[in-house]
Protein backbone atom coordinates (compact mmCIF):
# COMPACT_ATOMS: atom_id res chain seq x y z
CA UNK A 1 0.00 0.00 0.00
CA UNK A 2 1.94 3.02 -1.09
CA UNK A 3 -0.80 5.58 0.71
CA UNK A 4 -1.62 4.96 4.20
CA UNK A 5 -5.54 4.59 4.89
CA UNK A 6 -7.17 8.37 5.97
CA UNK A 7 -8.01 8.24 9.86
CA UNK A 8 -11.06 8.09 10.78
CA UNK A 9 -12.46 10.97 11.54
CA UNK A 10 -13.46 12.27 15.09
CA UNK A 11 -16.94 13.35 14.04
CA UNK A 12 -19.34 14.51 17.12
CA UNK A 13 -22.75 12.80 15.79
CA UNK A 14 -25.43 15.89 15.25
CA UNK A 15 -28.71 15.51 14.28
CA UNK A 16 -28.74 15.66 10.58
CA UNK A 17 -32.28 17.18 11.04
CA UNK A 18 -30.95 20.04 12.64
CA UNK A 19 -28.75 20.65 9.69
CA UNK A 20 -31.59 20.25 7.12
CA UNK A 21 -33.84 23.05 9.35
CA UNK A 22 -31.02 24.75 9.57
CA UNK A 23 -30.55 25.04 5.88
CA UNK A 24 -34.24 25.63 5.35
CA UNK A 25 -34.49 28.07 7.73
CA UNK A 26 -31.39 30.23 5.34
CA UNK A 27 -33.11 29.83 2.61
CA UNK A 28 -36.75 30.93 3.72
CA UNK A 29 -34.35 34.23 5.03
CA UNK A 30 -33.09 34.39 1.87
CA UNK A 31 -36.53 34.58 -0.04
CA UNK A 32 -37.95 36.85 2.62
CA UNK A 33 -35.20 39.52 1.82
CA UNK A 34 -34.96 39.51 -1.93
CA UNK A 35 -37.39 39.14 -4.15
CA UNK A 36 -35.77 38.14 -7.45
CA UNK A 37 -35.27 34.29 -7.73
CA UNK A 38 -31.62 35.04 -8.83
CA UNK A 39 -30.69 37.04 -6.03
CA UNK A 40 -31.77 34.64 -3.91
CA UNK A 41 -29.31 32.13 -5.91
CA UNK A 42 -26.41 34.49 -6.24
CA UNK A 43 -26.18 35.04 -2.81
CA UNK A 44 -26.60 31.32 -1.81
CA UNK A 45 -23.78 30.90 -4.39
CA UNK A 46 -21.40 33.32 -2.29
CA UNK A 47 -22.08 31.79 0.75
CA UNK A 48 -21.14 28.43 -0.77
CA UNK A 49 -18.38 29.54 -2.33
CA UNK A 50 -16.65 31.04 1.20
CA UNK A 51 -17.31 28.02 2.63
CA UNK A 52 -16.23 25.63 -0.18
CA UNK A 53 -12.70 27.76 0.50
CA UNK A 54 -12.56 26.43 3.84
CA UNK A 55 -13.87 23.16 3.44
CA UNK A 56 -11.39 21.93 0.88
CA UNK A 57 -8.54 22.28 3.42
CA UNK A 58 -10.55 20.36 5.63
CA UNK A 59 -11.06 17.71 2.86
CA UNK A 60 -7.42 17.48 1.87
CA UNK A 61 -6.67 17.01 5.54
CA UNK A 62 -8.51 14.47 5.86
CA UNK A 63 -9.05 12.30 2.91
CA UNK A 64 -5.51 11.97 1.60
CA UNK A 65 -6.61 12.43 -1.56
CA UNK A 66 -3.39 13.20 -4.23
CA UNK A 67 -2.99 15.47 -6.78
CA UNK A 68 -5.54 14.89 -9.77
CA UNK A 69 -4.51 14.85 -13.33
CA UNK A 70 -7.39 15.46 -15.55
CA UNK A 71 -10.96 17.20 -14.47
CA UNK A 72 -12.69 13.08 -15.01
CA UNK A 73 -10.31 12.01 -11.99
CA UNK A 74 -11.50 15.53 -10.32
CA UNK A 75 -15.02 15.20 -10.30
CA UNK A 76 -15.42 11.33 -9.95
CA UNK A 77 -12.98 12.57 -6.56
CA UNK A 78 -15.64 14.93 -5.74
CA UNK A 79 -18.36 12.52 -6.64
CA UNK A 80 -17.35 9.85 -4.93
CA UNK A 81 -14.88 10.90 -1.64
CA UNK A 82 -16.09 14.32 -0.97
CA UNK A 83 -20.34 14.12 -1.53
CA UNK A 84 -19.58 10.79 0.50
CA UNK A 85 -17.93 12.74 3.48
CA UNK A 86 -19.84 15.59 3.81
CA UNK A 87 -23.34 14.36 2.74
CA UNK A 88 -23.52 10.86 2.86
CA UNK A 89 -24.52 10.55 -0.80
CA UNK A 90 -22.21 9.40 -4.17
CA UNK A 91 -23.91 10.96 -6.82
CA UNK A 92 -23.26 9.76 -10.71
CA UNK A 93 -20.56 11.28 -12.65
CA UNK A 94 -21.49 11.45 -16.44
CA UNK A 95 -19.48 13.42 -18.73
CA UNK A 96 -20.85 15.78 -20.89
CA UNK A 97 -19.10 16.55 -24.02
CA UNK A 98 -16.47 15.54 -26.42
CA UNK A 99 -13.75 18.07 -25.22
CA UNK A 100 -13.89 16.46 -21.73
CA UNK A 101 -14.25 19.86 -19.53
CA UNK A 102 -18.16 19.26 -18.57
CA UNK A 103 -19.26 17.47 -16.45
CA UNK A 104 -22.61 16.30 -14.60
CA UNK A 105 -23.16 14.88 -11.11
CA UNK A 106 -26.51 13.30 -11.02
CA UNK A 107 -27.86 13.21 -7.59
CA UNK A 108 -30.69 10.63 -6.61
CA UNK A 109 -30.93 11.47 -3.12
CA UNK A 110 -30.32 14.82 -1.66
CA UNK A 111 -30.88 15.47 2.43
CA UNK A 112 -31.24 19.13 2.24
CA UNK A 113 -34.32 18.59 0.39
CA UNK A 114 -35.85 16.12 2.39
CA UNK A 115 -38.43 18.09 3.81
CA UNK A 116 -39.27 20.26 0.95
CA UNK A 117 -41.94 18.87 -1.27
CA UNK A 118 -41.98 22.04 -3.96
CA UNK A 119 -40.97 25.61 -4.42
CA UNK A 120 -43.25 28.07 -3.18
CA UNK A 121 -45.19 29.70 -5.87
CA UNK A 122 -43.19 32.57 -7.29
CA UNK A 123 -40.39 31.00 -7.03
CA UNK A 124 -40.11 28.64 -10.16
CA UNK A 125 -36.63 29.40 -10.49
CA UNK A 126 -35.04 28.86 -7.24
CA UNK A 127 -32.25 26.82 -6.66
CA UNK A 128 -32.81 25.66 -3.51
CA UNK A 129 -29.12 23.54 -3.47
CA UNK A 130 -27.42 26.63 -5.02
CA UNK A 131 -25.05 26.53 -1.45
CA UNK A 132 -24.06 22.97 -2.93
CA UNK A 133 -22.69 24.60 -5.84
CA UNK A 134 -20.89 27.97 -4.46
CA UNK A 135 -18.98 25.21 -2.48
CA UNK A 136 -17.58 23.28 -5.44
CA UNK A 137 -16.94 26.19 -7.12
CA UNK A 138 -14.88 27.96 -4.16
CA UNK A 139 -13.26 24.35 -3.34
CA UNK A 140 -11.85 23.95 -6.94
CA UNK A 141 -10.76 27.54 -7.02
CA UNK A 142 -8.52 27.07 -4.00
CA UNK A 143 -6.48 24.09 -5.90
CA UNK A 144 -6.38 26.65 -8.96
CA UNK A 145 -9.34 25.25 -10.91
CA UNK A 146 -11.90 27.82 -12.41
CA UNK A 147 -15.26 26.11 -13.17
CA UNK A 148 -18.33 27.20 -13.14
CA UNK A 149 -21.06 24.92 -11.37
CA UNK A 150 -24.94 25.12 -11.76
CA UNK A 151 -27.80 23.47 -11.70
CA UNK A 152 -28.44 21.48 -14.81
CA UNK A 153 -31.79 19.88 -13.52
CA UNK A 154 -33.64 20.11 -10.48
CA UNK A 155 -36.26 17.52 -8.98
CA UNK A 156 -37.98 20.43 -6.98
CA UNK A 157 -38.62 22.11 -10.36
CA UNK A 158 -40.25 19.87 -12.01
CA UNK A 159 -37.58 18.23 -13.99
CA UNK A 160 -37.30 14.16 -13.37
CA UNK A 161 -33.58 14.17 -11.49
CA UNK A 162 -31.29 16.60 -9.74
CA UNK A 163 -28.52 17.19 -11.26
CA UNK A 164 -25.07 19.54 -11.30
CA UNK A 165 -23.04 20.41 -14.24
CA UNK A 166 -19.45 21.55 -13.86
CA UNK A 167 -17.80 23.11 -16.68
CA UNK A 168 -14.15 23.36 -15.61
CA UNK A 169 -12.66 26.96 -17.67
CA UNK A 170 -8.90 28.09 -18.31
CA UNK A 171 -6.39 26.67 -15.17
CA UNK A 172 -6.03 29.40 -13.12
CA UNK A 173 -2.18 30.64 -12.77
CA UNK A 174 -0.94 29.05 -9.67
CA UNK A 175 2.08 31.62 -10.13
CA UNK A 176 0.26 35.04 -9.87
CA UNK A 177 0.55 35.33 -6.33
CA UNK A 178 4.19 35.61 -6.40
CA UNK A 179 4.02 38.70 -8.29
CA UNK A 180 1.67 40.47 -5.84
CA UNK A 181 4.67 40.33 -3.35
CA UNK B 1 15.03 15.41 20.41
CA UNK B 2 13.14 18.49 20.02
CA UNK B 3 10.89 20.50 17.65
CA UNK B 4 11.99 23.78 17.40
CA UNK B 5 9.74 26.13 15.24
CA UNK B 6 6.70 25.63 13.01
CA UNK B 7 6.23 28.34 10.23
CA UNK B 8 2.94 28.40 8.31
CA UNK B 9 3.49 30.44 5.07
CA UNK B 10 0.66 31.53 2.77
CA UNK B 11 0.07 31.08 -1.52
CA UNK B 12 1.59 34.68 -1.36
CA UNK B 13 5.00 33.68 0.40
CA UNK B 14 3.88 35.67 3.81
CA UNK B 15 4.09 34.46 6.86
CA UNK B 16 1.29 33.88 8.34
CA UNK B 17 1.80 31.88 12.04
CA UNK B 18 5.21 30.98 13.53
CA UNK B 19 5.74 29.05 16.97
CA UNK B 20 9.33 28.92 18.64
CA UNK B 21 9.37 25.68 21.14
CA UNK B 22 12.97 25.72 22.13
CA UNK B 23 14.38 24.24 24.88
CA UNK B 24 15.91 26.58 27.33
CA UNK B 25 18.84 28.29 25.32
CA UNK B 26 22.44 28.34 26.57
CA UNK B 27 22.94 31.70 28.04
CA UNK B 28 25.89 32.87 30.71
CA UNK B 29 25.56 35.89 32.90
CA UNK B 30 28.99 36.45 33.87
CA UNK B 31 30.58 39.79 36.07
CA UNK B 32 33.58 41.74 34.29
CA UNK B 33 36.48 43.97 35.36
CA UNK B 34 38.20 46.10 32.76
CA UNK B 35 39.31 45.47 30.57
CA UNK B 36 36.76 43.24 28.70
CA UNK B 37 39.20 40.15 27.43
CA UNK B 38 36.43 39.38 24.84
CA UNK B 39 36.30 41.08 21.67
CA UNK B 40 33.00 42.64 20.61
CA UNK B 41 31.95 43.74 17.12
CA UNK B 42 28.77 45.22 15.89
CA UNK B 43 26.86 43.34 13.36
CA UNK B 44 23.23 43.57 11.98
CA UNK B 45 22.04 46.14 14.92
CA UNK B 46 23.64 43.88 17.44
CA UNK B 47 26.60 43.73 19.23
CA UNK B 48 28.29 40.37 18.89
CA UNK B 49 31.16 37.87 20.33
CA UNK B 50 33.77 38.08 17.50
CA UNK B 51 36.70 36.34 19.66
CA UNK B 52 37.91 35.39 23.04
CA UNK B 53 35.21 32.22 23.60
CA UNK B 54 35.66 31.05 27.49
CA UNK B 55 33.43 29.78 30.10
CA UNK B 56 29.92 29.25 27.53
CA UNK B 57 30.30 32.48 26.02
CA UNK B 58 30.53 31.28 22.35
CA UNK B 59 32.12 33.40 19.32
CA UNK B 60 28.75 34.66 17.41
CA UNK B 61 26.70 34.94 20.88
CA UNK B 62 24.71 38.63 21.51
CA UNK B 63 24.96 40.79 24.25
CA UNK B 64 21.68 40.70 25.60
CA UNK B 65 21.56 42.54 28.96
CA UNK B 66 23.83 44.57 31.00
CA UNK B 67 23.52 44.84 34.60
CA UNK B 68 20.59 42.46 34.02
CA UNK B 69 18.39 45.33 31.79
CA UNK B 70 17.82 44.11 28.47
CA UNK B 71 19.65 45.83 25.72
CA UNK B 72 18.06 47.26 22.95
CA UNK B 73 19.76 46.31 19.85
CA UNK B 74 23.01 48.03 19.85
CA UNK B 75 21.89 50.33 22.72
CA UNK B 76 21.33 49.74 26.55
CA UNK B 77 18.00 50.21 27.93
CA UNK B 78 19.46 53.77 29.31
CA UNK B 79 19.80 54.44 25.62
CA UNK B 80 23.81 54.57 25.70
CA UNK B 81 25.89 53.22 22.67
CA UNK B 82 26.93 49.31 24.10
CA UNK B 83 30.65 49.30 23.38
CA UNK B 84 31.14 52.81 24.35
CA UNK B 85 29.64 51.77 27.53
CA UNK B 86 32.00 48.70 27.45
CA UNK B 87 34.63 50.62 26.91
CA UNK B 88 34.73 53.14 29.47
CA UNK B 89 36.39 51.73 32.59
CA UNK B 90 34.70 53.71 34.90
CA UNK B 91 31.71 51.65 34.07
CA UNK B 92 33.41 48.41 35.58
CA UNK B 93 32.54 46.08 37.26
CA UNK B 94 29.64 45.05 34.89
CA UNK B 95 27.66 41.99 34.84
CA UNK B 96 26.77 41.09 31.18
CA UNK B 97 24.89 38.21 30.03
CA UNK B 98 25.59 36.58 26.66
CA UNK B 99 23.25 34.40 24.52
CA UNK B 100 22.52 33.09 21.22
CA UNK B 101 20.17 36.01 20.17
CA UNK B 102 16.75 35.28 18.61
CA UNK B 103 15.56 36.35 15.45
CA UNK B 104 13.16 39.02 15.18
CA UNK B 105 9.95 38.92 13.78
CA UNK B 106 10.83 40.59 10.62
CA UNK B 107 13.85 38.60 10.37
CA UNK B 108 11.26 35.97 10.15
CA UNK B 109 9.07 36.94 8.04
CA UNK B 110 12.05 38.01 5.22
CA UNK B 111 13.44 34.44 5.72
CA UNK B 112 10.11 32.68 5.51
CA UNK B 113 9.47 34.62 1.73
CA UNK B 114 12.92 34.05 0.78
CA UNK B 115 11.71 29.91 1.77
CA UNK B 116 8.82 30.21 -0.24
CA UNK B 117 10.69 30.98 -3.49
CA UNK B 118 13.45 28.86 -2.52
CA UNK B 119 11.01 26.39 -2.11
CA UNK B 120 9.92 27.18 -5.97
CA UNK B 121 12.92 27.33 -7.57
CA UNK B 122 13.40 23.76 -6.08
CA UNK B 123 10.72 22.73 -8.30
CA UNK B 124 12.23 24.69 -11.05
CA UNK B 125 15.38 23.15 -11.02
CA UNK B 126 13.67 19.31 -10.91
CA UNK B 127 14.94 17.31 -14.13
CA UNK B 128 11.65 15.65 -13.88
CA UNK B 129 8.01 17.21 -14.87
CA UNK B 130 5.89 17.96 -12.23
CA UNK B 131 8.51 17.78 -9.19
CA UNK B 132 7.38 19.06 -5.53
CA UNK B 133 9.10 21.58 -4.16
CA UNK B 134 11.76 21.38 -1.25
CA UNK B 135 10.86 18.75 1.11
CA UNK B 136 13.74 18.18 3.95
CA UNK B 137 16.53 20.66 4.32
CA UNK B 138 19.18 19.27 6.26
CA UNK B 139 21.84 20.91 8.24
CA UNK B 140 24.24 19.57 10.82
CA UNK B 141 21.59 21.36 13.81
CA UNK B 142 18.36 21.00 12.51
CA UNK B 143 16.35 19.39 9.80
CA UNK B 144 13.85 21.46 8.05
CA UNK B 145 10.61 19.90 7.01
CA UNK B 146 8.22 21.14 4.41
CA UNK B 147 4.67 20.24 3.26
CA UNK B 148 2.47 22.06 0.82
CA UNK B 149 -0.70 21.72 0.23
CA UNK B 150 -2.54 21.70 -2.83
CA UNK B 151 -3.94 24.72 -2.04
CA UNK B 152 -0.61 26.11 -1.51
CA UNK B 153 0.08 26.55 1.53
CA UNK B 154 3.07 25.40 3.66
CA UNK B 155 3.85 23.98 7.06
CA UNK B 156 7.58 23.98 8.03
CA UNK B 157 8.89 22.34 10.61
CA UNK B 158 12.21 22.72 12.09
CA UNK B 159 13.33 19.72 14.04
CA UNK B 160 16.38 18.37 15.42
CA UNK B 161 17.68 15.68 12.94
CA UNK B 162 16.91 12.59 15.07
CA UNK B 163 13.01 13.30 15.33
CA UNK B 164 11.15 10.82 13.80
CA UNK B 165 7.68 10.92 12.50
CA UNK B 166 7.68 14.69 11.46
CA UNK B 167 5.88 13.43 8.26
CA UNK B 168 2.78 12.69 10.33
CA UNK B 169 3.14 15.74 12.48
CA UNK B 170 2.54 17.67 9.58
CA UNK B 171 -0.71 16.50 8.71
CA UNK B 172 -1.37 16.74 12.05
CA UNK B 173 -0.80 20.66 11.59
CA UNK B 174 -3.08 20.82 8.19
CA UNK B 175 -5.64 19.37 10.23
CA UNK B 176 -5.28 21.39 12.97
CA UNK B 177 -5.17 24.59 10.95
CA UNK B 178 -8.35 23.73 8.81
CA UNK B 179 -10.26 22.85 11.70
CA UNK B 180 -9.27 25.68 14.35
CA UNK B 181 -8.10 28.43 11.90
CA UNK B 182 -10.46 27.90 8.57
CA UNK B 183 -13.43 27.10 10.55
CA UNK B 184 -13.25 30.19 12.67
CA UNK B 185 -15.81 31.89 10.48
CA UNK B 186 -13.97 35.48 11.97
CA UNK B 187 -10.42 34.47 10.69
CA UNK B 188 -9.89 35.60 7.25
CA UNK B 189 -8.12 33.34 4.94
CA UNK B 190 -4.04 34.51 4.08
CA UNK B 191 -4.26 36.63 7.12
CA UNK B 192 -1.96 36.01 9.91
CA UNK B 193 -3.37 33.43 12.44
CA UNK B 194 -4.43 34.72 15.35
CA UNK B 195 -6.82 31.97 17.47
CA UNK B 196 -5.87 30.76 20.75
CA UNK B 197 -7.36 27.35 19.78
CA UNK B 198 -5.06 27.23 16.83
CA UNK B 199 -2.10 27.79 19.78
CA UNK B 200 -3.16 25.68 22.52
CA UNK B 201 -3.79 22.35 19.75
CA UNK B 202 -0.69 22.98 18.12
CA UNK B 203 1.55 22.98 21.50
CA UNK B 204 -0.54 20.05 22.01
CA UNK B 205 0.42 17.99 18.97
CA UNK B 206 4.21 19.21 19.15
CA UNK B 207 4.47 17.55 22.76
CA UNK B 208 2.61 14.49 21.42
CA UNK B 209 5.06 14.34 18.44
CA UNK B 210 7.96 14.74 20.49
CA UNK B 211 7.31 12.54 23.66
CA UNK B 212 5.92 9.64 21.18
CA UNK B 213 8.89 10.41 18.63
CA UNK B 214 6.73 8.97 15.66
CA UNK B 215 2.98 9.11 14.94
CA UNK B 216 1.47 5.78 14.17
CA UNK B 217 -1.88 5.22 12.50
CA UNK B 218 -5.46 6.07 14.44
CA UNK B 219 -3.65 8.11 16.59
Amino acid sequence: MSRPAPRKPEYHKINKDLFVLTYGALVAQLCKDYEKDEDVNTYLDKMGYGIGTRLVEDFLARSCVGRCHSYSEITDIIAQVAFKMYLGITPSVTCNNSSRNEFSLILDKNPLVEFVEELPAGRSSLCYCNLLCGIIRGALEMVHLAADVTFLQDRLRGDSVTEIGITFLKKLDEKKYRRKK
Amino acid sequence: MAIFSVYVVNKAGGLIYQLDSYAPRAEAEKTFSYPLDLLLKLHDERVLVAFGQRDGIRVGHAVLAINGKDVNGKYTADGKEVLEYLGNPANYPVSVRFGRPRLTSNEKLMLASMFHSLFAIGSQLSPEQGSSGIEVLETDTFKLHCFQTLTGIKFVVLADPRQAGIDSLLRKIYEIYSDFALKNPFYSLEMPIRCELFDQNLKLALEVAEKAGTFGPGS
